[in-house]
């Protein structure tokens, strides 16, 4: 038998409430695929959970005239499903379809994967690409951190153990703005990116590039927000030679490991073929609109 | 028997017996079982690869409350008592019982040190802390070539390398060598116009069952102690437990539970006698179980190989010379599959030279466990490959090329015998028409194609059949079904008696119910205890016409019985077998027929694959676009099963090929016990299988069945090999072909 202790606060106030008496760091809950694994080998007393997800909003996406307001809890397979939002962020929406299994995203959360910042987290380059924000609560009131700024190291955020992420904000693009996410995995699923890419374009009515921003994951500590390469590709029409540029700036921004999963030179070159393959299925769904 | 023979059941595409409780989660598999009053065990196992036991001190386990029994290598009675009245090999049995419970030494990382039992799973785990070990860590030895080096740490101080010209003076890790030879391989190369070598490796790979190890066992001191547990071979299990607890066979039962895939991997014991020993000092049923990371960490792997292949052919096609220096890792104990694979790794080629020469070398990992034709994927990986190599440097195609070269009836193996009938040709010539190898190979796409072979084995095995007064029954045999064997016994059966295959309910029975079996392995059971089936059913029917006939007041001979229909020939006069049945009361009692053999004869399996894969330059990620299994199956009983059978050796094969292999720290830990980054193929990942069934009959078995379960797990890893070796334009030498390494490939030959 697993024994812990477990509270399922009704509001945001009683959560945070829990989270700054409790006497040692309380694990926070949503769908728990990862935190469940990770609460084996940890003793009783350690096993101090809140389930936020029962807390009004935190399963909720809203749109506001100028944002996508999500609620950390969601579960993936919820987001995955709303066309109003793959419409808008189809990179997002893919990146979430890319975590675990069917059965594991009717559980999986982007807060969840957001906070438990695994440098290999899917939705984190794609969240970083269009802009997302953290709104962060503690018992001082709230606050709001970029999600490339949220992230600290691996498994590391910025939250104080009295913090709660309690939404994400995600700005309406610009007009003629897509997005796309690709990782490399050696299988089709079931799997933890080697390696991955999100890119968000802006192209203008010629088809050149005036905006973009592209992310790296699995290559560094955490995800990180690749400006060089979006730099490459701003301001050309996203040839050969520009999404080389941006390929090697993604290569030269990783700062990967060799580890089980992959060595130090193939994350880094495949990192680099991810951004360029992205970037282009990202203008191609511009063109679509 | 007549090739033309119509069959009535036998070919059909039965419902297989155990499918429903299978799907429905109604089937007891090995961890099912909880009985009253029943604790759990749990082991403490080494944190480091190689160490000695400096100190083993379980005084504060004694101690606590929480604990109800301790379990350390020294609960082993004497191993010398044991080896000496069971007749059993002592190193043998040492080597298990060192492989159970380390003794002074840590092996590998994951290694069995003590175990604990207790009231609930998580006391067990949590009392394991009050164990004190201390370690004196020593430098591991995680590969071949560390293994046989002059200054390489020595795992065991005893171990001489047998089989050398001159006896060993020295302790080593290489535990033996072995050498095979026919003709003059000197003279054979002389001969050769053009000569192959190359070297290749393949890493430690696992079975990947999806069921860890579990057991239950109720140790009894009045009668036969029980052992429940997953197993291929519940008569072997209690052999071992016997053996190495020094007890009589009639001490132990061993029920096999359904079993959630083996593959060889559940032939031997690693839980059961340490819940026996904590059973009996706790008084109380004890269950354990194997998390999946100690499946990864402490069962049995397949060998790690280096391989060294030479082949030497004439202009026109004819191989005068093959041979072959292999090394296989036994893991911490000797033993690996050094002899199999040295057997077979020409086996396929009908040539006048050959010599092969085989070492079994232990490193720091866990001890290898037979895995789907042991040590032929290997040995067969290299020797394909390099016929490939070979038939490509002549221009010829490699169907051709084997074609002319095939072992077929009355060819010289380099083991001993002579092949009987076989079916390499068959599957050779099926490749060639089959409408896979005529489909052009698609833009950015390699193909290669391999053969393999795999002798099967026969071996002894005890049924009994019980017929009902209604005429339903009973097959009581003792092959536990890894594959949907009971649904092959069920249509033999039928076939000889002329019923319903479903009116026969086939059970698995305990070890005190059908005497013995072995294990289900070497590809035995449909062809052996087939046999058995088949005997105990002529048996039956001999019975049968017995009963009619005194019913008839006329003589057995003037009875025949077909179709489950007795006839006297004098009149007549019809009785099927239900109305035997219903009437035996009278004409002498209940009817059960019996059949105890060591069946003879089994026939090799040969198989041929094709493979189409596609290589993503700039990643090095494969993709298998298409796949074709070839394999002669002598006569397909259930041909689902059959097809089974090839797809699943297929899969794993492939899976060998392109992800999967154990990854080790420099200090001997393994990074990837999990099946997360111990990337077995996914449904997704492949393609259909392509199955076809050749049909040569194996003339000793009564419907010339041959095994087919091992044999298709050899020709994927040379046919995966070559094809991507096709695609990306350079030669493989070295598997998993993990994306890494390919783009590696690739980027060196920009």
């Amino acid at each position: 038998m697993v024994a812990l202790t477990y509270h399922a606060p009704d509001s945001l106030e009683e959560a945070v409430q829990l989270l700054s008496t409790a006497r040692q760091p309380v694990k926070v809950l949503s769908g728990g695929t990862d935190l469940i694994i990770q609460m084996q080998g940890l003793t009783q007393d350690e096993r101090l959970v809140v389930d936020v997800k029962k807390i009004p909003g935190m399963r909720a996406a809203d749109w506001s005239d100028d944002h996508l307001r999500l609620g950390p809890s969601m579960s993936c397979s919820q987001f995955t499903k709303r066309q109003d939002i793959q419409a808008v962020f189809p990179g997002l929406v893919e990146a979430a379809y890319l975590i675990g299994s069917t059965q594991v995203q009717g559980r999986a959360s982007l807060g969840g994967n957001l906070c438990n910042a695994s440098p290999a987290a899917d939705t984190i380059p794609a969240l970083i690409v269009n802009r997302a924000v953290c709104l962060i609560q503690g018992p001082n009131g709230t606050r709001r951190v970029n999600v490339e700024d949220f992230l600290t190291g691996v498994g590391k955020q910025c939250l104080a153990s009295d913090e709660l992420l309690v939404a994400i904000e995600v700005p309406k693009p610009a007009a003629r703005t897509s997005d796309a996410y690709l990782r490399f995995i050696p299988r089709t699923e079931m799997d933890i990116a080697v390696a991955g890419a999100a890119v968000s374009v802006t192209l203008d009515d010629d088809g050149v590039c005036s905006n973009a921003r592209v992310a790296i994951g699995a290559v560094a500590p955490t995800a990180i927000l690749v400006p060089s390469a979006a730099e490459a590709l701003i301001g050309t029409k996203l040839d050969d030679d520009a999404l080389h540029a941006a390929a090697a700036a993604s290569s030269q921004a990783a700062n990967p490991i060799s580890d089980r999963r992959g060595t130090v030179e193939f994350r880094r070159h495949v990192v680099g073929v991810l951004t360029k393959r992205a970037a282009k299925i990202a203008a191609n769904r511009v063109g679509a609109v | 028997m007549s090739e033309a023979r119509e069959f009535k059941h036998i070919g059909q595409r039965t419902i297989r017996p155990d499918g429903f409780d299978k799907v429905t989660g109604k089937a007891n598999y090995g961890a099912d079982l909880s009985l009253p009053g029943m604790i759990w065990g749990a082991i403490l196992r080494s944190p480091h690869a190689h160490a000695n036991i400096k100190k083993l001190d379980v005084s504060r386990a004694q101690a606590s409350p929480d604990v109800l029994a301790i379990a350390t290598f020294e609960d082993f009675p004497s191993v010398n008592a044991a080896a000496q009245r069971n007749g059993s090999q002592r190193k043998d049995l040492m080597d298990t019982a060192c492989n159970i419970f380390a003794n002074q030494k840590v092996l590998y990382h994951g290694h069995a040190v003590a175990a604990i039992a207790a009231r609930s799973q998580a006391a067990a785990i949590a009392a394991l802390d009050l164990i004190d070990v201390e370690y004196e860590v020593l430098t591991p030895v995680l590969n071949i070539n560390d293994a046989i080096s002059a200054d390489a740490p020595i795992l065991h101080e005893t171990m001489m390398t047998q089989g050398l010209a001159e006896p060993a003076t020295e302790a080593s890790n290489v535990s033996a060598r072995m050498e095979l030879k026919k003709g003059d391989i000197e003279a054979g190369f002389a001969a050769a116009d053009v000569i192959v070598e190359r070297a290749y490796d393949t890493p430690t790979v696992h079975q990947g069952y999806i069921e860890p190890h579990a057991t239950t066992v109720v140790f009894n001191d009045n009668g036969p102690s029980m052992i429940w547990c997953p197993t291929q071979g519940h008569f072997d299990v209690r052999a071992r437990v016997a053996q190495l607890m020094n007890l009589e066979l009639g001490q132990i039962k061993v029920v096999a539970s359904e079993i959630g895939g083996g593959f060889g991997g559940k032939t031997t014991v690693y839980l059961e006698p340490v819940a026996l020993i904590l059973s009996k000092k706790s008084g109380r049923p004890v269950k354990m179980e194997m998390s999946r990371g100690d499946v990864f960490r402490a069962s049995g792997p397949a060998s790690a190989s280096q391989s060294r292949i030479k082949i030497g052919a004439k202009m026109d096609g004819t191989i005068t010379a093959m041979q072959a220096t292999l090394h296989y890792e036994a893991g911490a104990f000797q033993g690996s599959p050094m002899g199999p694979g040295c057997m077979t790794v020409f086996t396929p080629y009908d040539v006048e030279n050959l010599y092969v020469e085989g070492f079994d070398v232990v490193v720091n990992k866990p001890k290898v466990a037979a895995y789907r034709a042991p040590g032929a994927p290997q040995s067969e990986f290299a020797a394909e490959m390099a016929v490939n190599e070979l038939a490509k440097k002549i221009g010829m195609d490699p169907i051709e090329f084997r074609l002319k070269n095939a072992a077929k009836e009355g060819t010289q193996t380099i083991y001993g015998p002579k092949l009987k009938v076989v079916g390499l040709v068959a599957c050779l010539e099926a490749a060639k028409s089959s409408p896979h190898y005529n489909a052009p190979i698609p833009e950015n796409v390699g193909r290669g194609l391999a053969a393999g072979f795999w002798f099967n084995i026969g071996g002894q095995s005890s049924v009994i059949i019980n017929l009902n007064p209604d005429g339903t029954g009973t097959i009581i045999e003792g092959s536990p079904d890894i594959g949907g064997s009971r649904a092959s016994m069920q249509m033999m059966a039928a076939e000889i008696l002329g019923v319903a295959p479903s009116s026969l309910n086939p059970i698995v029975a305990d070890t005190e119910h059908v005497a013995y079996n072995q294990t289900t392995g070497g590809s035995r059971t449909t062809f052996a205890t087939g046999m058995a089936v088949v005997e105990a059913a002529e048996d039956i029917v001999e019975q049968l016409k017995a009963r009619a006939a005194a019913m008839w007041n006329v003589t057995a001979e003037q009875v025949d019985f077909t179709d489950g229909v007795a006839h006297n020939l004098s009149g007549e006069d019809q009785l099927t077998l239900a109305e035997i049945c219903a009437s035996a009361e009278k004409t002498g009692g209940q009817i059960s027929g019996r059949a105890n053999i060591n069946a003879r004869g089994a026939g090799p399996s040969f198989a041929v694959h094709i493979c189409d894969i596609k290589v993503d330059k700039e990643t090095g990620k494969t993709d298998v676009v298409r796949y074709t299994a070839i394999q002669d199956a002598g006569k397909a009983i259930h041909p689902s099963y059959v097809e089974g059978q090839f797809q699943g050796g297929a899969v794993q094969g492939i899976g060998w090929a392109l992800n999967e292999e154990y990854v080790y720290s420099k200090d001997g830990i393994m990074e990837n016990a999990g099946f997360l980054d111990y990337r077995i193929p996914l449904a997704s990942d492949l393609p259909e299988i392509e199955a076809i069934i050749v049909e040569v009959p194996n003339s000793f078995h009564p419907f010339g069945v041959r095994g087919v379960g091992e044999t298709g797990i050899i020709p994927p890893l040379a046919a995966v090999g070559t094809a991507v070796a096709e695609a990306i334009g350079q030669p493989i030498s070295s598997l998993p072909c993990s994306p890494p390494k390919i783009l590696k490939l690739l980027m060196a030959a920009h």
